[in-house]
């Protein structure tokens, strides 16, 4: 898989990305293979957004059309990508590293050679890639069947959807230090999936909420990469909304940094 | 570099204010087995822990291989290995999953039969490891934390929940790692294991080190004692007075310094008097009779002494 680590030609640099790689490939390995063995995660990471879209597909058929500014298969289709990615990335992220937690798997890892963001980003690599799967999908699927126009801005939408997955992870290890044991994941990742869905744009679009409350919610921790993926389906309309947008991602970014930095625990509560 | 670990003035103190390590300082060479013997509680796990690098001490230093272990992480994991107290393998993957999850962040691995044949568990690689007894994730563990060929291994209780033979298995593993040139550091609350496996061993008792040096160091200060029970008609009086014998009863304990000695009196007086001495049993001092006086001595210490002249005491040290 690797180039060989005695390779001349490798800078010490190049080296040390392989062996991080090596790392983070192996911790993501044992933790697809956790996940393809547990029918709960399985269920939250493959069925459960696909019963969400149709739940939200029903929701939007009672809105005429015209209210909804990229149609109704675009709104479904951004919607869609949202709530895949907070399910699968943020809530499978959360129970998953719960378990390793009361198991005493990530206190073990600490004890190897791979650094507290490798054990983290390894654990985070399936949902992150069944998730940007799914959104391809999706994607393709709704510009098949639901016959949407292609994204009129792919770089945009890339650059949201990568943005999404690294926050919501941070999000999830953050809520891992509210999350007594894995039962208890449901309860705590309940506050966010309902802002979320509620407020940036995932059940509701934020364009058909009162003027206030739209302005208000765009500074949600979800609502900024929302943003980048809408302008990727259906374009630029405003760009202070995009420079808003990316600020606001930025802020949460730093302050789920602060708090994994600060509350995450790496073994149970004695 | 003589010594593979160095430890000066370890503190460690809980967020709850508990201080678990109270300032300890020991070295261990290279290639040498050292080990931390102590009741539960007394602080083992929270040192191996700082020299492990899982926390940083509150105050105090700690070295491994030259190097700070929890800021030089990077360059001391390689070259360690550690067993854990208690396992941490996630319950649904196999045997043979969880030390290829484990070789990919391991520099050098050995191959995973090899690492689990070493422990004798090369026929359970299929296995899940929710179905491996507590001896076998036990033995598991101690495949992983050598599958680097660590130079030096932290092994926190490592038979715990063995039986005898897998005990036996592992003292055998560890003596021949220690031939080799690895430095071993194992806390245990098992005597007879520091007994005969540690070249050295220090006593842990309230986050203190109260006593260190070899076992036969440990155990030569403390006197041997011969036990036996009198005849009904014979008077534990009538006892040769330069045995200091102490009486319960029938029962007599006799404890001397010269063990030889005190049997031979002892022996003489029982032929010429034709006392038949019953369940006559005379033994050198054990490492847990040392160990359960330092326990009853420091605990009536720390009685006595209250705040303010401990709290000297300590500056003083």
């Amino acid at each position: 898989m690797n180039a060989p680590a005695h390779s001349p030609a490798k800078a010490p640099a190049g080296t040390r990305m392989n062996a991080a790689a090596r790392r983070m490939g192996s911790l993501g390995r044992a933790e697809l293979t956790l996940l393809g063995r547990n029918k709960n995660n399985l269920f939250i990471a493959l069925l459960m957004p696909l019963l969400m879209i149709l739940v939200l597909r029903s929701t939007l058929g009672q809105m005429s059309p015209d209210e909804l500014p990229g149609g109704m298969a675009g709104t479904t289709l951004i919607g869609g990508t949202g709530m895949v990615l907070v399910l699968v990335v943020y809530m499978g992220l959360v129970s998953a590293l719960v378990a390793r937690r009361e198991e005493l798997v990530l206190k073990r890892l600490r004890t190897g050679e791979a650094t507290d963001l490798e054990i983290l980003g390894g654990a985070a690599l399936p949902s992150a890639a069944i998730a940007l799967v799914q959104c391809v999908v999706l994607s393709v699927g709704g510009a098949l069947v639901l016959d949407v126009p292609a994204p009129r801005r792919p770089d945009l939408l890339v650059l949201g959807l990568l943005a999404a997955i690294l926050l919501l992870a941070g999000l999830a290890a953050a809520t891992t230090a509210m999350t007594r044991n894995v039962e208890s994941a449901g309860l705590t990742t309940l506050p966010f999936f309902l802002i979320s869905a509620m407020g940036s744009g995932l059940m509701v679009p934020r364009d058909l909420l009162p003027d206030l409350v739209a302005s208000l919610t765009q500074l949600l921790p979800f609502s900024g990469v929302m943003e980048f993926v809408r302008a990727g389906w259906l374009g630029v309309g405003d760009t202070k909304d995009l420079a808003t947008a990316a600020l606001t991602t930025l802020a949460w970014g730093v302050l789920t940094v602060f708090a994994v930095r600060k509350w995450f625990r790496w073994e149970p509560r004695r | 570099m003589t010594n593979a670990i160095e430890a000066e003035g370890l503190r460690r103190s809980y967020s709850g204010g508990f201080e678990a390590v109270r300032g300890i300082s020991f070295t261990v060479p290279h290639g040498e087995i050292f080990a931390l013997l102590g009741t539960n509680g007394a602080g083992k796990t929270s040192t191996v822990e700082l020299l492990e690098g899982l926390a940083a001490p509150s105050a105090g230093t700690a070295r491994v291989l030259g190097h700070d272990p929890h800021r030089e992480r990077a360059v001391v994991r390689p070259r360690i290995g550690v067993m854990l107290q208690e396992g941490g393998f996630p319950s649904d993957l196999t045997v043979a999953e969880t030390v290829r999850m484990w070789a990919g962040c391991t520099t050098g691995a050995r191959p995973t039969g090899e690492a689990l044949e070493a422990v004798g568990l090369g026929s359970r690689h299929r296995v899940r490891i929710k179905q491996l007894s507590g001896g076998e994730r036990r033995r598991l563990d101690l495949a992983l934390a050598l599958l680097g060929r660590p130079e030096v291994l932290f092994l926190d209780e490592p038979t715990t929940g063995l039986d005898a033979e897998g005990r036996r298995d592992t003292w055998n593993l560890v003596r021949r790692l220690r031939d080799e040139g690895t430095t071993v550091l194992l806390t245990t609350h098992y005597l007879e294991e520091a007994e005969s496996l540690a070249d050295r061993l220090a006593i842990m008792h309230q986050g203190r080190i109260v006593l260190t040096g070899t076992p036969d160091e440990v155990t030569a200060a403390r006197p041997a004692r011969i036990r036996f029970t009198l005849p009904e008609e014979v008077a534990p009086a009538r006892l040769p007075l330069s045995l200091k014998a102490a009486a319960d009863g029938r029962r007599v304990e006799i404890r001397t310094h010269a063990l030889q000695d005190a049997l031979g009196e002892l022996l003489g007086w029982a032929r010429e008097s034709g006392v038949r001495l019953d369940g006559l049993d005379a033994r050198s001092a054990t490492l847990e009779e040392a160990f359960l006086e330092i326990a009853s001595r420091t605990e009536a210490l720390d009685q006595d002494l209250n705040g303010d002249l401990a709290a000297d005491l300590e500056g003083l040290r």
